[in-house]
């Protein structure tokens, strides 16, 4: 049996999109995984388990076996019929998918969403809203000697951030971790709390008074109170010290910011926090997006519309106002007639009653997996790997676009997200006229 | 003596939840990963359960049994932290304050013991789903 060595793959899980896996393929099996860390491996190794391997269709309230056609016909029947239909997911496919997402999305009339709704969409608001002082992580591997994780846990989300980008990475200018200072602030003892040097436990969702705290601390402001949100007011002075005299710090935000109470305005405090640091020294920040191509879906859908997540096509235009165009809402309104869900299980990850009025009208999806969304819809299309059974184009959580490799073949007559959308919409266009 | 306790929900990413919804959602190490509540141990004292056995979880917003299991990463009493995933849907806050994202962090919820009830499979929370 043939053996082959794939070297500088793109891991397909996370943000970080690692681009320096090492792959053995014998045959058609991967067999070995190196530069891996727990998510990848247990990816790599296991992706062909709970497989869809046929398209179906529902038949009196079971799933049942139906041609490639017929499943296209049967979707883009579907979506044509659809006064108001949502195409949400996005984040585990290509930039190349999306972009054909998009133009079925404009064609139909529909809602464009994808899973920053639920992930980082505050983050973009609060962006939007003040601004970005950014960089790549290349230039924190390089540079940093201040890294600040806040409401993030990457020993378990993003499990090779700090070995490749960050705390312990080997840059040009910073060797190591003994060069780099590390501050973990969370509601919880995290593992990456574990392994800071400095560790801020504060109370759940008082994120927006430490930040405020800080800002005014980083302004040499007086403090009425001797603590804010269960921080002593001494500790947040000797940070704001910490960060005035780093020579190159970052924060790099998670979901425990965009999560909890406050959202988007946790975010504009966070950013003028590091707006207010930049007149003293060099200060940036990042959030640690999820899954490995969510910021992909967010670039390419702003490229076409103007916007990143939660655009509404239906007057013909596109709208963006996260809040009421957004799938969340859209669904829990019940304002929503059919759903397309591409590389994504929103009935995993949405609420309940979101996730019922989503499967009480048509439901597509196109997933290499059986997901609890797959079982609940009325149409499957089974897809190929990206990143394994197909490659495409990827941005990592910095923007830095990647080629994603394919180091295998697709189970037999099984497609790519590419090629189906574009039969549905080439179907649509036929039906619609 | 048990009883039940108010704590402060959040839900959020698990490395053993990231490794397993690899192994495939129908898979029982996803079951079991997932479909778990973690307490500081005071707080599972304070309900009268032992780690491994389940609790309800009631929030304003649904319910749910999991089960219950000392934090891996330190809790504070009062905070309790739920993996993202299925169960963890039933309870969570939907409204998203004008922003579309739900929240997820910092629910209000009361745990009771429920030693004798049976964790949803994912199957069983298909056909709720399902459910014209």
């Amino acid at each position: 049996m043939s053996v082959k060595n794939h070297s500088n793959v793109i891991c397909t899980v996370c943000g970080c999109c690692c681009d320096n896996l090492e792959v053995e393929v014998k045959g058609n099996d991967i067999t070995k995984v190196k530069k891996n860390c727990a998510m990848s491996l247990s990816k790599f190794m296991n992706f062909n388990k709970e497989r869809n391997l046929y398209p179906m269709i529902r038949n009196r309230n079971k799933l049942s076996e139906a041609s490639f056609n017929d499943a296209i016909d049967r979707s883009a029947s579907i979506l044509s019929k659809a006064k108001y239909p949502i195409l949400y997911g996005w984040s585990l496919t290509s930039c190349e998918a999306t972009e054909i997402g998009v133009e079925l999305a404009d064609y139909l009339g529909g809602v464009m969403d994808n899973t920053t709704g639920t992930c980082h969409g505050p983050g973009i608001l609060g962006i939007q809203d003040v601004g970005e002082s950014t960089c790549t992580l290349g230039q924190i591997r390089n540079r940093a000697d201040l890294i600040i994780y806040w409401g993030s846990n990457p020993v378990h989300a993003h499990p090779l951030h700090m070995v490749r980008y960050s705390a312990m990475s080997k840059g040009k200018y910073r060797k190591g971790r003994k060069d780099r200072k590390v501050i973990v602030v969370d509601v919880r003892k995290t593992d990456t709390a574990k392994i800071a040097d400095h560790f801020l436990i504060i109370k759940q969702g008082e994120d927006y008074e430490l930040l405020s705290a800080l800002t005014s601390a980083v302004k040499d402001n007086e403090f009425e109170h001797r603590e804010v949100s269960g921080v002593p007011v001494e500790r947040i002075e000797e940070i704001a010290d910490m960060m005035v005299n780093c020579d190159f710090g970052i924060i790099f935000f998670g979901l425990g910011l965009t999560m909890s109470v406050g959202k988007h305005r946790n975010i504009d405090m966070a950013l003028s926090l590091v707006r207010e640091l930049n007149k003293r020294t060099k200060f940036l920040i990042m959030p640690m997006r999820g899954h490995f191509n969510v910021t992909g879906a967010n670039h390419v859908t702003a490229w076409q519309t103007g916007f990143p997540y939660a655009v509404d096509l239906s007057k013909g235009y596109p709208e963006y106002n996260p809040g009421e165009t957004s799938a969340v809402d859209i669904l829990l309104r019940d304002e929503c007639d059919a759903s397309l869900v591409v590389a994504s299980d929103p009935i995993s990850n949405f609420p309940t009653q979101a996730a019922r009025n989503m499967v009480k009208n048509p439901l597509i999806s196109i997933d290499p997996h059986q997901t609890p969304t797959t079982l609940c819809s009325d149409v499957v299309i089974p897809s190929a790997h990206v990143g394994l059974e197909t490659g495409g184009s990827v941005y990592r959580m910095d923007g830095v676009v990647l080629d994603a490799k394919k180091v295998v073949n697709p189970p037999k007559d099984i497609r790519t997200d590419v090629e189906i959308l574009n039969a549905i919409l080439k179907q649509v266009k036929r039906m619609k006229g | 003596m048990s009883k039940s306790i108010k704590v402060n929900l959040i839900t959020g990413r698990s490395l053993a939840q990231g490794r397993t919804k690899e192994l495939g959602k129908l898979s029982e190490e996803y079951l079991n990963t997932v479909a778990v509540c973690e307490f500081n141990p005071d707080d599972l004292k304070k309900v009268g359960i032992s780690p491994g056995q389940n609790v309800k979880i009631v929030t304003n917003f649904g319910d749910v049994i999991v089960k219950a299991i000392e934090a891996k990463q330190l809790l504070e009493s009062g905070v309790a932290f739920m993996p993202y995933g299925p169960w963890a849907e039933f309870v969570i806050n939907p409204e998203t304050h004008g922003t579309g994202m739900p929240s997820y962090k910092g629910i209000e919820a009361t745990i009771e013991p429920a030693q004798n009830e049976k964790v949803l499979t994912i199957e069983e929370i298909v056909k709720i789903l399902l459910r014209k």
